[in-house]
């Protein structure tokens, strides 16, 4: 029983992790800029790809394919930022919204002409493939790693957001952007280097996931974003903190919820969602509107 | 454009449809409905997106009510279409009449976050719940009996019959919701768009009058649900994923969400251009993604709000309603 429970813990705190990796970067770009952006889920699945692509580019190195494919849909995103989402800051929500789905369609479309409609299987990690025993069963390497991965990510945000000059910068602006403004910041520009942090992260969060996922479909964008969404929302739109806590209560939720009443384990999550909006709308680490 | 030509206009596009049920094949026909069957969705969805300016990401859960409710119907008690429709519209409202009733506590991003949330709530169940909804299979066999009212007997079964059941129900529908919006009701509803503060003072009560808006949005969903179970003859459980709460949102915004004819001609060019695209690539997606860029970066009153700016800017007359 308790051996059970440890892995069950184990299991949902690397769940957790890893929708974290892809929250961060969602609730990085909604707190300074103030979009919603579906494509996030997108850069995930592009990250994926590109670390897929550069790695069998190099020759099987997974951590070159780390380096530089998250580089590449960086940049993409800075593309997206610079010429099509700085026009839209003034729109209404809507607006916002769907400028950004239209890109999960191009995207989803690209990467099938790209890398075909078919699923992929994921590349090897050297030292952290197979299993390790964990009281007494074994328990993946990688997802272990993924649990440790999470919270250094985590630890480097919050030391950037608050202890560096730029993260004090990001901060200014997010409170008030006229009066960053008016003491110098180039406002517009720090949003464009926001955006691409974000997009940087959300698709090293997808080159993450290859080996944890196990696979590459060109829909694996679409299935993370809801959960990111979740987790940014129950966290506080905007609040690294809370969602790097809401990832982990969302993770241990559904994994509790998978192993002890599967029939609603997806029930769940969107039943605390919709409690925690009607609740505390602002979520639980996130500041009044 | 005066009066004469107007219903002149109305006349000719009756007489359109009429034709084609009349003269077309089968792929014309199946066309034609499923663009009849997205504007009915579209068009009740746009009384709360377009009227009231509230964005729900959770309308695909009615559309499925509406779906699952004809076709445990058919199943279980009797086949024939109108029960079928009625229990259909009914289930979606009282589902929309639950969600809805927390859902207009809140506004903006927070009321797209919860719809989000019990959208996919009401996904879950249908995905999980095998042994009422047939999990990821869906209910299949839905038949299409023919339409028993009293001495008459219509049959249904061939596609150019139904195509008339589907066209009773359009035209109901386009006339329905013309009448709410040109109600006081849809007045008011666009007053709590344009300024909610203001409404308020007036003595409305905002809730009440947002929950009416998400129930009718929602029994229109359910209508265009049952349609399409009885079009198909299967229910799909994706019809409840959030992706399909999103095609109305395109539709309406590709059409000109402040515009009656909006949805209308938002479901014919988004279904017609999606035929057309996918003669030439297997990859529509990308085109349409890059269709939709255009007109939220350039056209963002959508194709009849250009069109009628343009119209209005040749023949000088003062923007209608």
């Amino acid at each position: 029983m308790l051996q059970s429970l440890v892995h069950v813990c184990l299991a949902g705190l690397s769940t957790g992790m890893f929708i974290w990796l892809v929250a961060s970067g969602l609730t990085l770009i909604f707190g300074v800029l103030g979009v919603l952006n579906f494509a996030h889920g997108s850069f995930y699945m592009l990250g994926a790809y590109c670390c897929f692509a550069v790695l069998r580019l190099v020759g099987e190195n997974f951590w070159l394919g780390l380096i530089f494919g998250p580089l590449c849909v960086a940049a993409v995103g800075f593309v997206i930022e610079r010429f099509f989402i700085r026009y839209v800051y003034h729109l209404a929500l809507p607006y916002q919204l769907l400028l950004t789905f239209a890109f999960v369609l191009v995207f989803d479309d690209i990467v099938k002409i790209l890398w075909g409609a078919g699923s992929i299987g994921s590349p090897v990690v050297p030292g952290l493939s197979g299993s390790v025993s964990v009281v007494g069963r074994p328990f993946p390497v990688y997802s272990l790693f993924i649990i440790a991965v999470g919270p250094l990510i985590a630890l480097f945000m919050w030391a950037f957001l608050e202890r560096t000059w730029w993260g004090r910068i990001i901060r200014a602006s997010s409170s008030d952007r006229e009066m960053a403004s008016a003491i110098g910041v180039r406002v517009p520009a720090l949003y464009t280097a926001v955006f691409v942090i974000g997009t940087w992260l959300g698709a090293v969060g997808g080159g993450l996931a290859v080996p944890y996922v196990g696979l590459l479909t060109p829909g694996m964008g679409e299935a993370i974003i809801i959960d990111a969404f979740v987790v940014a929302v129950i966290g506080g739109m905007g609040s690294m903190k809370g969602a790097f806590l809401g990832a982990l209560l969302i993770g241990l939720l559904s994994s509790f919820g998978t192993r002890f009443i599967p029939t609603f384990d997806m029930f769940l999550t969107f039943i605390l969602m919709a409690a925690i909006l009607l609740w505390r709308p602002q979520g639980l680490f996130g500041e009044k509107a | 454009m005066n009066r004469f030509w107007t219903y002149g206009l109305y006349g000719l596009a009756l007489v359109c449809l009429i034709g084609i049920g009349l003269f077309s094949g089968r792929f014309t026909l199946y066309l034609a409905m499923r663009i009849m069957i997205l504007s009915i969705f579209a068009m009740g969805y746009n009384v709360l997106f377009g009227r009231t300016g509230l964005l729900s990401f959770g309308h695909g859960a009615f559309y499925a009510g509406g779906a699952y409710g004809l076709a445990l119907v058919a199943i279980h008690v009797s086949p024939h279409p109108l029960l079928g429709i009625a229990v259909g519209i009914a289930l979606a409202s009282l589902v929309a009449l639950v969600i809805g009733y927390f859902c207009v506590r809140h506004t903006e991003i927070y009321f797209a976050m919860l719809t989000l949330a019990f959208g996919m709530m009401v996904f879950s169940l249908i995905w999980n719940l095998r042994e009422i909804t047939g999990g990821d299979d869906g209910l299949v066999g839905i038949a299409r009996v023919p339409l028993s009212l009293g001495f008459f007997r219509i049959p249904l079964a061939k596609a150019n019959h139904f195509y008339f059941f589907v066209l009773t129900f359009f035209l109901f529908a386009l006339w329905t919701i013309h009448r709410i919006l040109h109600s006081p009701f849809g007045l008011i509803l666009s007053g709590i768009r344009e300024n909610d503060r203001r409404i308020e003072f007036a003595g409305v009560s905002l809730r009440n009058y947002r929950l009416a808006a998400f129930v009718i949005s929602g029994a229109f969903a359910g209508m265009a649900g049952g349609l399409s179970t009885l079009l198909e003859s299967n229910t799909a459980p994706f019809s409840a994923h959030w992706t399909n709460s999103a095609s109305p949102v395109l539709v309406s915004l590709i059409g000109g969400i402040h515009t009656f004819a909006g949805p209308v001609a938002g479901s014919l060019i988004f279904v017609v251009l999606r035929e057309i695209i996918e003669r030439f690539t297997h990859n529509w997606m990308l085109w349409f993604g890059i269709i939709l860029l255009v007109i939220i970066m350039g056209f963002r009153g959508g194709v009849v709000g250009a069109l009628s700016g343009l119209l209005n800017r040749k023949t000088r007359i003062s923007p209608g309603r």
